[in-house]
């Protein structure tokens, strides 16, 4: 991370999009656990995720980016088949 | 240079007038009002370019000028008392967020008992707040403040409040001198923001969490550090084109004296007018007048009072702090000593006058009490 003196003045953010850096896993109490088999690619939890951590490819669920994922948990609770589950991350 | 009667908020509208922002976004309180008031009949009558913002609070004045500052163009407000009160959580932001934008403030009481007369409780509410601090004594320091206030924000990024004390010299009319628009204008310059959120894609006020507040604050702190020496700078280059040579503090007969006052505001005008009936007598006696209070030079004050025998620190506003205010702490600690007392005077501007200093001057080295009143019904 950068040292005080590299940062703009005020906390102005000069690049676009870069909350793309900020490792978020840091933040979790809950991680949220994809359950394949119940899964029908509905698309849900991708459009509901605030952090862009569902990965997807076509329409297909392939999985969570843990480092972008803050464990909301919005995605259990809409996944209307509940292809979801949380685990409580262990502390390290 | 012409010479002009006007009263200190009259000065204030006028400088504001010189200095033109693109926006000035205010709310009226006693007694700032007549800024307000006399920046609205410029603007009717199409003197001045900027635009006028009728908010509907201080919070949304202070809202309104972080955003237009922010937005790239020069931005001020004007408050008092409640008003700053009111906007305390802006006023942080404004300079967290680096925006060099100027406020004159008229000192007034803060409530309660709600009072609209004089003293400093409002701006000592927010002396730590990241803002400069540059208190005046009379009409043409007031003035002269608002342009190196202006100058002083612009090259540090950080925002400057211009106080003077409320009604006494608000509403009180003296002689001056004003500058011509061409001169001023060539001292204050073109504005050139560091950041311009109206022309390039930035993010401004983003929310910060602990792995880089603590960084950002330091930052901001730094500009506090470097500070001392820009003021410097915008001194001198004011005295250049007004002939008027300012400091952090001004002394008044303080280099022989044994007894000396450290005070901010219009009393030192008073005081200086007791010093002289003392001298008059062979009292060895001085006075120091605080103009930049924000950032605390403390190298300077130590240097110009480390040999006075006998200090008191008189605050127009009181703490409860059961160890005086910041003034207070801020001479007692720049120079390491005990026995310093402190005077807390004129709250919600009860009248200062002569008989009052005569009795500071005469108490200060006696007696063991540290934090002492004076003008009070005892």
């Amino acid at each position: 991370m950068k040292k005080w003196k590299e940062l703009e003045d005020g906390g102005v953010i000069l690049e676009k999009g870069n909350n793309e850096s900020n490792d978020m896993s840091g933040w979790r109490t809950f991680k949220p656990i994809h359950i394949k088999e119940k899964c029908i690619d509905c698309m849900i939890c991708w459009s509901v995720c605030p952090d862009n951590a569902v990965i997807t490819k076509g329409a297909k669920f392939i999985k969570f980016d843990y480092t972008k994922c803050k464990g909301c948990l919005l995605c259990l609770n809409e996944c209307p088949v509940k292809a979801i589950k949380s685990e409580r991350e262990k502390n390290e | 240079m012409n010479k002009k009667a006007m009263t200190g908020n009259e000065a204030v509208a006028y400088a504001i007038k010189q200095i033109d922002p693109e926006v000035i976004a205010a709310y009226p309180i006693t007694p700032q009002t007549q800024i307000i008031e006399i920046y609205a009949k410029y603007y009717s009558n199409k003197e001045v370019n900027g635009e006028l913002i009728d908010v509907e609070s201080e919070h949304s004045a202070m809202s309104a000028t972080i955003g237009a500052a922010a937005a790239g163009v020069r931005a001020m407000t004007t408050t008092s008392s409640q008003g700053l009160a009111l906007m305390a959580e802006m006023v942080y932001i404004a300079a967290s967020m680096r925006l060099p934008i100027l406020m004159p403030v008229v000192n007034r009481a803060l409530s309660g008992p709600i009072n609209i007369h004089c003293d400093h409780s409002d701006t000592m509410l927010v002396a730590n707040s990241g803002w400069l601090q540059l208190y005046s004594e009379n009409t043409q320091d007031i003035y002269d403040n608002c342009f190196i206030g202006l100058k002083i924000a612009e090259e540090l990024n950080l925002p400057v409040m211009v106080c003077q004390d409320g009604f006494i010299t608000s509403h009180c009319v003296e002689n001056m001198n004003v500058f011509d628009d061409k001169i001023i204008k060539k001292f204050i310059g073109e504005y050139k923001p560091k950041y311009d959120l109206l022309n390039k894609e930035i993010t401004v006020g983003p929310f910060d969490t602990f792995d880089y507040y603590f960084e950002h604050k330091r930052k901001q702190a730094q500009a506090m550090f470097d500070s001392v020496d820009i003021i410097k700078k915008v001194f001198k280059k004011f005295s250049l084109v007004s002939g008027r040579k300012y400091d952090f503090f001004e002394e008044y007969k303080v280099k022989d004296a044994e007894k000396v006052i450290v005070i901010i505001g219009s009393t030192f005008g008073t005081t200086k007018n007791v010093v002289d009936s003392l001298r008059e007598k062979g009292d060895k006696v001085g006075v120091l007048g605080v103009r930049v209070f924000r950032p605390f030079n403390y190298k300077l004050l130590k240097k110009k009072l480390s040999k006075i025998k006998n200090l008191a620190v008189m605050e127009r506003y009181d703490p409860f702090s059961n160890f005086g205010g910041i003034l207070f702490n801020e001479v007692r600690s720049s120079l390491g000593r005990e026995d310093i007392v402190e005077y807390i005077y004129g709250l919600g501007g009860r009248d200062v006058d002569d008989s009052q200093i005569l009795k500071v001057f005469n108490e200060m080295s006696k007696g063991k009490e540290l934090i002492r009143y004076v003008g009070v019904r005892e």
